[in-house]
């Protein structure tokens, strides 16, 4: 299967022990606490997580596009054999956009509204490659476009982002990711603030180009029909950490962390020929302000032991093909296995 | 856009008819008369208005200047410099021209120093170079004019001894020095403060982060991508301030003795010389009303989602 393939392919992007603190005046909040991941050449990593679970901001460190008050404080992140968080500003400038580019949320405000989507494509084809001449850049961008599903590139070039749908928007900020041919892309909720159907659209195009093009892609969602179309593993962050991670079908047919299993139990099936309750999961989000001492899910879990609540479970291998997940069932499962 | 013009110029007539008609009202409505001196008999200033038709009940003046307006025609003197033509007072004796070219200096300094001061402080934002700017950019906005002029005067032309302490007709380059400052100090620390604000803005939109991805560079993001979207407040500020600049400054032309329009107008007031009064008010008028119609192209040229007619999308 595909897996086969990817375990020969090289790890493009290795993610250890990152931390990332945002300093606000109420105090520090932990946005990013400590998370571990590898990203192999050519390979689809969904993350997936509620609202402040850390997912953009950990996406945000790897291409150096953190806001302020917001800083990395620890781990590292190795791209292609290099450590990202010690380039300096130049250095960082040429590796975004050339060699990892990202793609928003909302496709309506990403585009510069008083330049032509022609010149904003050729800029990001030119800030990397002096040497390449307007009519080459023009002819690539047109290519871009036409790649990414626009009729009418050549008049298209010359239109402003206000004389484009928002489907086409997104389209044209792919075709601007995609145009330096980067080793990995960063796509930010891309199809949240899109319709339905344009959604599904922007999906099967992704799809479509990552099998052409062979990138990797980090996507972070918080729509977990959106990863099983499009990813080959999955991230689940809880509060700054990733509770869970796996292959899709780890994920999706014996997931392992309570939170994750909570997840898909929140979530309707089309398949299922009776309509049954969803169950939510209890509580509220955790307040990154003052996280509790030990598992970040532990209040809000169904199984939550005496301690879950004073030490961090340790992320476990649980299943074949890196399928991890933090939790202290696991340990509790493993002694158990051990005594008998 | 021809047709827009067009009716923007349609516009601009009745806008004039209208300013004009305001203006004689009120320069009437004003106690005294230009022929009272302290020697002046009644029969005298009856026989000066009978002369210069003042005696004519205010309607039939006012449609007697605007019939002379419309042959182009903006009447003689009454005072200060009696029976010249106000046209030939005001374009060929060089008083518009030095305001205007005054003015135009000024204009370009406060544009060219303004807007970049602005983006360096919202690129700094809330660091010391932010501070002093505000201090300065709040000091240039507070300080009336006169003061200023006045610690030019006395640092640049009596201290140092730079530049001379009467520009008159500005002959030499040295001679725009302090009154160019003078008349461009306010207007470029509005628009530092105009750019600023509106940088500030923009540079925490989502596309200036789309420009960041690409991997541009600061200068180019500021310069290019911020500051195109920051600059309508400015062109809408830069407008009527323009038209008012170019027609001299009351103030600065008095600190520097320059001969300009500005001190022609205040003491045409003074003196109660109605038809200079009408002339410069006209010509600042449709100064500001050209002025208008140049910001609204400008809008568009630098946004091209603001479309000056209805149907053109």
């Amino acid at each position: 299967m595909e897996n086969n393939t990817m375990k020969a392919a090289e790890k493009l992007l290795e993610v250890k022990d990152l931390k990332v603190s945002f300093y606000t005046p109420v105090g520090e909040v932990k946005a990013v606490d400590g998370i571990s991941y590898d990203l192999k050449e050519h390979e689809v990593m969904g993350i997936v997580g509620e609202s402040g679970s850390g997912k953009s901001v950990e996406a945000y460190s790897i291409i150096g596009l953190l806001q302020s008050p917001g800083k990395v404080i620890g781990g590292s992140i190795v791209f292609d054999g290099e450590n990202v968080l010690e380039y300096d500003e130049e250095k960082m400038r040429q590796f975004r956009g050339n060699k990892v580019s990202m793609i928003f949320q909302n496709p309506m405000t990403c585009l510069n509204p008083v330049y032509t989507v022609g010149n904003q494509l050729m800029e990001a084809l030119t800030c990397h490659n002096r040497e390449i001449g307007r009519k080459e850049a023009w002819d690539r961008a047109v290519e871009m476009l036409k790649l990414v599903g626009i009729n009418n590139a050549e008049k298209r070039m010359a239109q402003y982002p206000h004389e484009f749908s928002g489907g086409m928007r997104q389209r044209a900020m792919i075709a601007m990711a995609l145009i330096c041919s980067p080793k990995l892309l960063i796509a930010d909720e891309p199809t949240t603030a899109l319709d339905v159907t344009i959604q599904a659209q922007i999906l099967e195009l992704m799809k479509d180009i990552q099998k052409k093009t062979g990138m990797a892609i980090i996507f972070i969602t918080h729509n977990l029909g959106v990863v099983a179309e499009i990813c080959d593993r999955v991230s689940v962050m809880y509060a700054g950490q990733i509770v869970e991670q796996g292959s899709v079908q780890d994920i999706f047919y014996s997931p392992a962390h309570p939170y994750t299993r909570g997840l898909l139990r929140s979530m309707p099936r089309v398949d299922e020929l009776e309509h049954e309750r969803l169950i939510p999961i209890e509580g509220t989000p955790v307040d990154l302000l003052n996280p509790p001492a030990g598992c970040a899910f532990g209040p809000r879990c169904e199984n939550c032991m005496k301690i879950c609540l004073a030490h961090r479970p340790p992320l476990l291998d649980v299943g074949e093909d890196r399928h991890v997940s933090a939790c202290w069932l696991h340990v509790k499962e493993m002694k158990e296995a051990q005594q008998e | 856009m021809a047709g827009y013009i067009l009716k923007r110029i349609l516009v601009a007539f009745l806008t004039l008819l209208l300013i004009m008609t305001i203006t004689f009202f009120l320069m009437n409505a004003v106690p005294g008369s230009p022929f009272l001196t302290e020697k002046s008999t009644p029969e005298m200033i009856a026989r000066a208005n009978a002369k210069y038709g003042l005696d004519k009940p205010l309607i039939v003046q006012l449609f007697n200047y605007i019939k002379n307006y419309l042959r182009g025609d903006m009447g003689t003197s009454l005072k200060m410099q009696e029976g010249t033509a106000v046209t030939k007072i005001i374009f060929q004796e060089g008083k518009f021209a030095l305001s205007f070219k005054l003015g135009v200096c000024a204009v370009i300094v406060a544009v060219l120093i303004g807007v970049p001061l602005g983006c360096l402080a919202a690129y700094n934002r809330g660091r010391w170079v932010d501070s002093v700017l505000r201090v300065v950019t709040t000091l240039g906005v507070a300080v009336p004019s006169f003061v200023l002029c006045a610690v030019l005067l006395i640092f640049l032309g009596v201290r140092l001894q730079w530049v001379p302490v009467f520009s008159g007709s500005l002959d030499t380059w040295k001679a725009y020095v302090a009154p160019v400052i003078g008349l461009s100090f306010y207007p470029m620390c509005y628009v530092a403060k105009l750019t600023r604000t509106s940088m500030l803005d923009a540079i925490h939109q989502d596309y200036i982060r789309t420009a960041r991805a690409k991997g541009l560079k600061t200068r180019f993001i500021i310069f290019k991508h911020a500051l195109r979207n920051s600059m309508i407040p400015v062109i809408t500020y830069l407008g009527p301030m323009t038209a008012g600049i170019v027609t001299g400054g009351f103030v600065v032309e008095q600190t520097f003795q320059i001969p300009g329009l500005g001190k022609y107008f205040i003491s045409s007031i003074l003196n109660r010389d109605y038809p200079i009064i009408m002339a410069t008010t006209v010509v600042l008028a449709a100064l500001v009303i050209i002025m208008n119609l140049v910001v609204d192209i400008a809008y568009k040229l630098v946004d091209p989602r603001i479309s000056l007619t209805k149907g053109d999308r």
